[in-house]
């Protein structure tokens, strides 16, 4: 089999291309997403809400309105209920974060086993990447674009949050706002990738992207482009070997991301294990080999 | 009479039930150099937060150019320079991208600089003479030059008032003396500074005034009014200044 048989023949099924291009739309939102999620430390927030957003969804289905709404509305209330126990009590937020995203998620799971059709719905728990039809198309080709669109043309806004939310204050916009947006754009990320990764698996594919891309880049203008990049093409990866292989779509395209995270990790140039011992090392090398200059042994002798 | 850059009038500040300022009045003339002087957890950031509008005062008021500081923030008056403590310098941001968010507030919905937004960074990074490390990744300067790209930053944005916290911390002398010239030439243009400083004997160089904060105003005078010892028992605790007295 020549490698143009291996890459085309998936293809000959319709359901595969219909797979494949969900899988790039999720794939590219998701990854653009992490890299603000990574820097400000928000990749349990990233757990919570993909979890938190799967009642929602439910109900959306049961009441036929857009899930992406259902998602949203959860995914805020999701939030909100974390900073309540948080603020209000001495729970720490980590545990907030636990307490809340999982009740909301076994809510899901309850309404789920009380929904008559059942099939639909458990695909969201896992991913049900082959069995993306034509609407499901796109609705997660729609809600993508909007996301991105709104996540590059806000793009600086958001990086400016991540990075200094106090001057976002002193020049008078408003961090809770960006905050606000920020999140309610990841419960939108969430519903798009819902069918590709799965509730349980979105999460990987919203911090390995930025993630791996952050070992490999200080310009975050580059991490936004290496980011998408990165998933695209893990995601495309894991799809055919889950194809060859007769494995789970969602879980190959996570495993596939992660293992390229793990060789970045490692064999990033400045910010991988190895790369980062070996300038290190240079780093004192030089520094030991280096001779005193006039002017400090003029000043040692005066 | 033209108002004062800022006026803090009787400004009470609480977290939940500790009080963090306690009717602080406040006030800085622009061209002035002002140096806030009080130990750790005195409520020298609280102050910055409160002027800068992140914090409401319980009571009080605090008035920016003569009117309300949401109208002196919108127009970029405001200008802060960061603890290092409360900097992620791993961020992948280079030092023109921090001064380039000074002029976020002049900018439209995407933020996408133009010419004259440009031109107004590479002015400011020559003003710190950081120029040639422009493109540098923020966490690979030195503690002095850090400071400096974030003075650039409320140069770039044209702020007319620069709150300063701690920026002498971590610093070597020679950077220390460096900034503190580029803050006294930034005065002398017009702009009104306030500095929190743990370096009392580089106070006098640096400021023309000082406010020693303990909760509360001790003390608004001259550097060396405030370096008294008595004001200075008052501020850090009677014991320290004893011990070192003599028999």
């Amino acid at each position: 089999m020549t490698l143009y048989e291996f890459l085309l023949e998936p293809l000959t099924y319709s359901f595969m291309v219909r797979a494949l291009a969900a899988t790039l739309v999720a794939a590219v939102v998701c990854a653009v997403l992490s890299c603000w999620l990574v820097l400000i430390g928000w990749s349990l927030m990233g757990d919570a809400v993909s979890h938190a957003v799967l009642p929602g969804v439910v109900l959306a289905y049961i009441l036929g309105v857009p899930f992406a709404l259902g998602a949203v509305v959860f995914g805020v209330l999701a939030v909100a209920l974390i900073g309540v126990v948080r603020d209000t009590s001495r729970i720490k937020e980590d545990a907030a974060i636990g307490i809340v995203f999982t009740t909301l998620f076994a809510l899901g799971l309850v309404l789920i086993s009380v929904t008559p059709s059942q099939t639909d719905l458990n695909h969201i728990i896992f991913g049900s990447l082959l069995g993306v039809d034509r609407a499901d198309l796109i609705q997660i080709a729609a809600l993508g674009a909007v996301t991105l669109a709104l996540l590059i043309l806000k793009r600086r806004d958001f990086t400016l949050y991540a990075f200094d939310p106090t001057h976002v204050q002193a020049i008078g916009l408003s961090p809770r706002l960006l905050g606000a947006a920020l999140l309610g754009l990841l419960a939108f990320t969430c519903v798009v990738a819902l069918q590709v990764a799965g509730v349980i698996l979105v999460v990987a594919m919203l911090v390995i992207p930025g993630a791996t891309a952050y070992l490999l880049t200080d310009r975050f203008q580059r991490m936004l482009l290496i980011a998408p990049a990165f998933s695209a093409a893990a995601a495309v990866t894991g799809l055919y070997l889950s194809y060859y292989l007769d494995t789970a779509s969602g879980g190959m395209i996570v495993l596939v991301q992660g293992a390229a995270f793990a060789l970045v990790y490692l064999f990033a140039p400045r910010h991988g294990l190895i790369g980062h011992r070996i300038t290190r090392r240079r780093h004192l090398q030089a520094h030991t080999r280096e001779a005193p200059s006039i002017t400090e042994l003029e000043a040692y002798h005066r | 009479m033209t108002a004062p850059a800022i006026h803090v009038d009787q400004a009470t500040v609480r977290y939940g039930d500790v009080v963090a300022l306690d009717r602080v009045t406040l006030s800085l003339a622009a061209g002035r150099v002002c140096g806030l002087v009080g130990m750790n957890g005195s409520g020298k950031s609280t102050l910055f937060k409160t002027i800068m509008g992140a914090l409401k005062p319980d009571s009080g008021t605090v008035r920016v150019n003569g009117g309300p500081p949401v109208r002196a923030r919108k127009s970029g008056a405001i200008g802060y320079v960061p603890q290092s403590e409360d900097v992620d310098w791993a961020f992948p941001l280079s030092v023109r991208d921090v001064v380039m968010t000074g002029r976020y507030g002049h900018l439209g919905f995407t933020r996408r600089p133009r010419r004259a937004d440009h031109e107004a960074v590479d002015h400011a990074l020559e003003r710190v003479q950081l120029t040639g490390l422009a493109d540098r990744q923020i966490g690979r300067l030195s503690g002095g030059q850090r400071k400096r790209a974030f003075v650039a930053r409320g140069i770039a944005q044209g702020a007319g008032i620069l709150l300063l916290d701690e920026p002498f911390a971590g610093v070597d002398k020679g950077s220390e003396a460096t900034i503190t010239r580029l803050l006294r030439e930034l005065a002398g243009d017009g702009a009104a500074v306030l500095v929190s400083t743990h370096d009392l004997h580089a106070l006098p160089s640096l400021a023309d005034e000082a406010v020693l904060l303990m909760r509360t105003v001790l003390v608004h005078g001259s550097p060396d009014e405030v370096l008294r010892p008595d004001n200075l028992a008052r501020a850090f605790g009677l014991d320290v200044l004893r011990r070192e007295e003599p028999v």
